[in-house]
């Protein structure tokens, strides 16, 4: 797909986190919408996955750790034909499919998450498995950047360098927000990059998380590492990313916009509620 | 009878047996495979043997994304640490995700003995039971957790069971026919109910004994599956003895007491006795000096017994 059709596809599933959240009086569009472009360059470009058969063998994987995000995710599934886009609307709605994290009920989703950590930890599984299976899937896994003050991130960091898990690619999404305020002020998480390699993996950073070309050339990069070493992409990016009055707010973090911002946010976005 | 082994050996010994019957068999420890024994399988098959380090939670979030790829992880640390620390990794990465991970906990209990309170977990059996949907296993010996470890691995679905570090008596021979989720009829009788589970079956037995001796006759049910609890074993016991006494080396809130307590209550109340660790911390001291301390001796679960008289 090339850059124009990503942004398109990007710009469907910001319209798509800012209608379902609406509908369902809650949810977490902040992080959703800083991760828009990372989901949607893997699931429209880098990932060997066919959503026709969610199981094939060899498929890549992909795990958000960050499972508040789902909203961001869920779109691009639909998107990419796994389910019906009318159930988007039902999000966070009782006997519906899509539950506020992520769960197993849904097509393509690999693994439940939510629980910051898990789904790393989780990942570094996956990869572990491919390995013995000699399956050649790529397992791919997004944190978010307040995800990497969770003890666990750091336990699996650890193993996935310990067991050169080169078919292991993390993606931080580096936002520098989180629910009670910027990371700095929370508790400090940089440098990431020089933590993820003393931990034993190669790092990529991706100055604007949200350019399609950057997000694309580093998870080629990212592929064409050989040296028995998992590799993590540090990409900065904006939480809100594409709403105005959402964009670098602490505030829209786990909010569900009311309908007169819900039609603001979709007007700035081109789109109808 | 005179044979006493250690369950954390049994399940050692069937790690190595099951490693070799299926390809799928996986096993993860965090820096303790000697003693869990989860050793013998690594040296056997290193290819299927991840160390996590002494990091509990990664080794079952790994264990998790293990299985949701076709592989049938057994994970091992000491039940403090396995079930403990991991408890929130347990019901989210596990079973949340129905995940076929056994989490094959050992050093359960106070007979872990002189490491003293930190790593004397009487907690376990009531934190994994009250995971929803759960399968929680305590076996009495060696032949039985070999036994109850073979169909974990052939069930598909999560499952806790706890093993224990000191050697214990084999109370069973090797052609008993134990399975997940049934309780097994150790003694007949009808003037009450003994329901033992893990190490207790065994002090129940000596309890049988001592009691007979008064002319008291005792049933006594080895309940090796704490969820799901055998409930018929249960209401016909309250229903043709004359009373209930649980026995557990755990703490008596939440464990195989609340267990049978919830059955009796909803379906045939009885008189009922616990025997358990009291609602207290362990600390250091020879294994046989803390059952007897603690009141977990076989005269303990024969005195309260004749209590329910």
């Amino acid at each position: 797909m090339d850059i124009k059709a990503l942004q398109e596809k990007a710009l469907l599933i910001r319209q798509d986190i800012i209608r379902s959240t609406y509908h369902a009086g809650s949810g977490h569009p902040g992080g959703s919408l800083s991760v828009t472009e990372i989901v949607t360059a893997l699931y429209f470009e880098v990932m060997n996955i066919d959503p026709k058969d969610p199981k094939m063998p060899g498929r890549d994987k992909f795990v958000l750790s960050k499972g508040h995000a789902a909203p961001a995710l869920y779109s691009a599934l639909a998107e990419r034909g796994y389910f019906d886009r009318a159930e988007l609307v039902n999000l966070r709605k009782l006997e519906h499919m899509l539950q506020g994290h992520p769960s197993l009920q849904v097509p393509g989703v690999e693994i439940a998450t939510g629980s910051l950590g898990q789904g790393f930890s989780g990942a570094v599984g996956f990869a572990l498995a491919n390995r013995l299976n000699k399956d050649p899937g790529q397992v791919y896994v997004v944190l978010g950047d307040g995800e990497l003050q969770e003890g666990l991130v750091w336990e699996a960091a650890m193993a996935a360098g310990h067991y050169h898990l080169e078919n292991l690619i993390a993606v931080v999404d580096h936002n520098g927000l989180q629910i009670d305020g910027r990371n700095d002020e929370v508790m400090t998480v940089n440098p990431i990059d020089k933590k993820f390699e003393s931990f034993g993996w190669n790092t990529i950073n991706v100055a604007d998380g949200h350019d399609f070309e950057q997000l694309l050339d580093a998870f080629a990069k990212a592929k064409a590492f050989a040296n028995g070493k998992p590799t993590c992409i540090i990409a900065e990016t904006h939480k809100g990313h594409g709403v105005s009055f959402m964009e670098d707010q602490v505030g829209w973090h786990g909010k569900a916009p009311n309908r007169e911002q819900a039609e603001a946010a979709m007007k700035e976005l081109g789109g109808e509620l | 009878m005179a044979d006493k082994i250690a369950t954390r050996a049994s399940y050692g010994r069937a790690l190595v047996e099951l490693g070799a019957e299926n390809p799928d068999i996986v096993v993860l420890d965090a820096d303790l495979s000697g003693s869990t024994q989860t050793k013998k399988f690594a040296d056997k098959y290193p290819d299927r043997f991840f160390n996590a380090g002494i990091a509990e939670e990664n080794m079952v979030g790994m264990a998790a994304g293990l299985a949701l790829s076709g592989k049938i992880p057994f994970c091992s640390s000491f039940a403090m640490f396995a079930s403990g620390r991991a408890w929130e990794l347990i019901r989210n990465a596990v079973v949340h995700n129905r995940a076929n991970v056994k989490i094959c906990a050992s050093h359960a209990g106070i007979t872990v003995g002189a490491d003293g309170a930190t790593h004397q977990c009487v907690e376990d059996l009531a934190i994994m039971r009250a995971i929803p949907k759960m399968t929680v296993i305590n076996p009495a010996d060696d032949v039985s957790a070999r036994k109850l470890i073979k169909q974990a691995a052939e069930m598909n679905g999560p499952c806790y069971i706890r093993l224990g570090r000191a050697a214990c008596p084999v109370v069973y021979d090797e052609d008993v026919n134990v399975e997940i989720g049934k309780a097994l009829t150790v003694r007949e009788g009808l003037d009450f109910t003994v329901i033992a589970t893990g190490i207790m079956v065994e002090k129940a037995m000596e309890a049988a004994e001592l009691l007979a001796a008064e002319g008291i006759q005792i049933r006594i049910l080895d309940m090796h599956t704490i969820k799901p609890i055998d409930k018929e074993a249960i209401i016909h016991a309250a229903l043709e003895t004359n009373g209930i006494v649980t026995a557990e080396e755990h703490n008596i809130v939440g464990g195989l007491g609340s267990a049978v307590a919830e059955v009796v209550c909803t379906c045939a109340p009885c008189k009922m006795a616990m025997i358990g660790v009291k609602d207290r911390m362990g600390e250091s001291a020879e294994p046989d000096q803390l059952i007897e301390k603690y009141g977990l001796t076989g005269k303990d679960i024969a005195e309260a017994v004749k209590s329910l008289r």
